[in-house]
């Protein structure tokens, strides 16, 4: 297919009227490890959440591999942020694992021997094989991000979307996350993980897109990740863009 | 047991059991009020259709409820999309106003001509399981079969959305739309419950059986099925105490002009029913339960002063050791800090398990003391250095902080320990070897001066 993975023209997001993210226009090649990479508040997991369309967007247009995100559900997998979900809910490691699968299942079927197996197979390849059984509540905080780190793997995608996977945690889990990454570069998938470590960037990605608000530069990591773009990405140049947002929704919520 | 009676169980049994399994979800989404909003609301819904039909239908009265059950679920989410209000006070707002309007609306059709008496509609306040007839029996059978059914359907769509809905909404599920059908079941089986239990009571039926089930297990499916049991025996229950089984008739009140016993309200006792099981189960269930867990609080804390003596026992054998003289009480109880009473209960403990020979004054280690309570120090103190070499921490600070974790290591951290400890260059220690102490052992005297007593 030569369509690329991720294509975004133009976009602009909204939260509560306030944009968060303003023209953002860039084309994601495919099979590369992209960093999304940007200081809090730069709307890195906005523009995640938009790429999978969970947002509506307030101009602009994406496309996954050259149809709207709503065409495209099964050639994408998601790794949330940890904390959004409630780790007392009743279910076991497998249990989320094979959530991964429901998406291909569809309505009304249960997942049977083959997607319990792949679950199997998924939770190894993360080193949660011998907690498969477990429920997610007993789970160290680095367990239970590969045990969404496998949930993606069940779902057996072509471009996966990641949140934080790296966010605190222990470095078992982090090299377990290394290790899948590099695997799904062998087997020529892209993968977008938002990045807040500066100094493992060169080593993990070899694409970054540098983001605050506004995509301050999106390329290869060797000749994007530069002191200027980093400079230009962390520095407090952008306050002005801050202002008018809030100049924005101040005028909007008044009307 | 009357025919009656025995519909009234069967109703109301049925109806605690899908209130059971389809408030599980509500628990977990942490939505439990939402279950109360649909009731009050149905209130003023029963009424205005009332009004509009004219007399007491049953299935146009369910009918308006459920109308005004949806809108004031409607009206909810409106009013916290739209105005800057927390969906708390939303739904306290939205709850009592429609409820208020329900009451209005009851005392107008009341007091109205060619209305009064007839109507009956104040019973589902609090409700009135007594008045369920077989005709209601087979609506309620139906409807909740219907609801089982979908929920068997949709379980695992449900269950993903229930536990991560971007995730689901992700993978491309309308995850709007199954809300929707999970609110629609909510409010089927409220409006049906409403006759029975009332408007003020309904939330605890669909709230109650999952709350407590939650604490029996770890599995969705089978906190689905121990709701629904919950729901089902507390309804049982409240039912037959209601009709003057399962309690000494004494017991009953009694009108006083002819003596007959009254029965108890049926609704109210069935969430009393149900708040019995939530309590047993918040205090008994294995795991979860204020029992097992103090149990096992206080397991870790017998087996701390069994194994704090056998080492104060070693500590002061270790100049003679292998052989193992008498230790005086008095000196043995100066070795630590003890809880008043611990001391003299492990004494006890350690002579009936063998471990010492107890006399008046004075103990002694047996063989198998001796040997366990090497083992015991040998981990004290690798965990000891452990924090010393490897964590850096003071040697005068780490007898306690290696007391508060020792006890809790199994075989795999020991083993872990012992790895690190050779990398650390401590030098392999042997299965058997007790390393000495990294620190000067001190008695309960000068860990007082040392400001840790």
């Amino acid at each position: 297919m030569s369509a690329p993975p991720v294509e975004i023209h133009d976009v602009t997001v909204a939260y509560d009227r306030k944009p968060v993210l303003w023209d953002i226009d860039v084309t994601i090649p495919e099979g590369k490890m992209v960093g999304i990479v940007g200081p809090n508040g730069a709307g890195k997991s906005t523009l995640i959440k938009a790429m999978l369309g969970l947002l509506a967007l307030a101009s602009g247009k994406i496309e996954i591999f050259g149809r709207p995100s709503a065409q495209q559900r099964h050639l994408v997998g998601y790794v949330p942020q940890r904390e959004t979900v409630d780790w007392d809910f009743p279910v076991t490691a497998k249990d989320v694992v094979m959530m991964g699968t429901y998406g291909r299942l569809g309505w009304f079927r249960r997942p049977g021997r083959a997607e319990r197996q792949l679950a199997d197979e998924c939770l190894a390849s993360v080193g949660m094989a011998d907690f498969a059984d477990r429920q997610i509540h007993r789970l160290s905080g680095g367990q239970q991000q590969r045990v969404f780190l496998a949930r993606a793997l069940a779902q057996q995608a072509r471009l996966y979307f990641m949140d934080e996977p790296f966010a605190g945690v222990d470095a078992a889990t982090e090299q377990a996350i290394v290790a899948t990454l590099k695997q799904l570069r062998a087997e020529g998938k892209t993968v977008l993980v938002v990045h807040h470590d500066l100094q493992t960037v060169r080593d993990y990605f070899d694409w970054v897109m540098l983001l605050n608000m506004r995509l301050v530069a999106a390329g290869p990591t060797e000749t994007t990740f530069t002191s200027a773009n980093l400079d230009a990405t962390y520095g407090g140049r952008l306050t002005a863009l801050d202002v008018a947002a809030e100049a924005v929704r101040q005028r909007e919520s008044a009307q | 047991m009357t025919y009656s009676t025995f519909m009234v169980l069967l109703g109301t049994s049925l109806l605690g059991c899908v209130a059971g399994v389809v408030g599980c979800f509500s628990v977990l989404r942490r939505r439990a009020l939402i279950g109360d909003v649909l009731a009050h609301a149905a209130l003023p819904g029963l009424c205005l259709a009332y009004l509009v039909v004219g007399e007491r239908h049953f299935a146009s009265l369910l009918g308006g409820a459920w109308l005004a059950g949806v809108v004031g679920v409607g009206v909810i989410s409106f009013v916290c999309r739209w105005t800057r209000t927390k969906e708390d006070a939303a739904i306290g707002i939205v709850l009592s106003t429609f409820f208020g309007f329900g009451v209005v609306l009851l005392s107008v059709i009341q007091r109205s001509a060619g209305l009064s008496g007839k109507a009956g509609l104040n019973t589902f306040i609090f409700g009135q399981a007594a008045a369920i007839v077989r005709r209601d029996v087979w609506l309620i059978a139906g409807i909740s079969f219907a609801v089982l059914i979908v929920v068997a359907l949709l379980y695992k769509e449900f269950k993903l959305l229930s536990f991560d809905n971007d995730f689901a909404q992700a993978q491309g599920w309308p995850v709007g739309w199954l809300d929707l059908v999970m609110m629609g079941l909510l409010t089927v089986v409220t409006v049906v419950g409403l006759p029975a239990v009332g408007v003020v009571l309904m939330a605890a039926m669909l709230i109650i059986p999952g709350a407590a089930a939650r604490f029996w297990t770890d599995r969705l499916g089978v906190m689905l099925l121990a709701a629904g049991m919950i729901g089902m025996i507390a309804s049982c229950v409240g039912t037959l105490v209601s009709a003057g089984y399962l309690v000494p008739t004494a017991l009953l009140p009694t009108a006083a002009a002819s003596g007959r016993v009254m029965g108890l309200p049926t609704g109210p006792l069935i969430v009393l029913a149900g708040a019995a099981i939530f309590l047993g189960s918040v205090m008994f269930a294995p795991g979860r339960g204020v029992v097992a867990q103090w149990w096992s609080d206080a397991r870790l804390r017998r087996r701390t002063a069994e194994e704090n003596l056998l080492r104060a026992m070693y500590e002061c054998n270790e100049p003679v050791l292998p052989r193992c003289d008498d230790v005086d009480l008095g000196q043995l109880r100066l070795q630590r800090d003890w809880r008043p009473g611990w001391f003299n209960w492990a004494l006890r403990r350690a002579s009936a398990r063998g471990w010492i020979e107890l006399a008046t004054a004075h103990a002694r280690l047996t063989d198998a003391g001796l040997h366990e309570a090497a083992r015991i120090t040998r981990l004290h103190r690798l965990w000891e250095t452990f924090l010393i070499k490897g964590a850096h921490i003071a040697p005068d600070h780490v007898d306690r902080d290696a007391d508060s974790i020792e006890h809790f290591l199994g075989v795999t951290e020991v083993a872990a320990l012992e790895a690190t400890l050779a990398q650390k260059h401590v030098g392999r220690i042997g299965a058997d070897d007790v390393p000495a102490s990294p620190h000067a052992i001190s008695t309960a005297d000068t860990q007082r001066e040392a400001g840790h007593g």
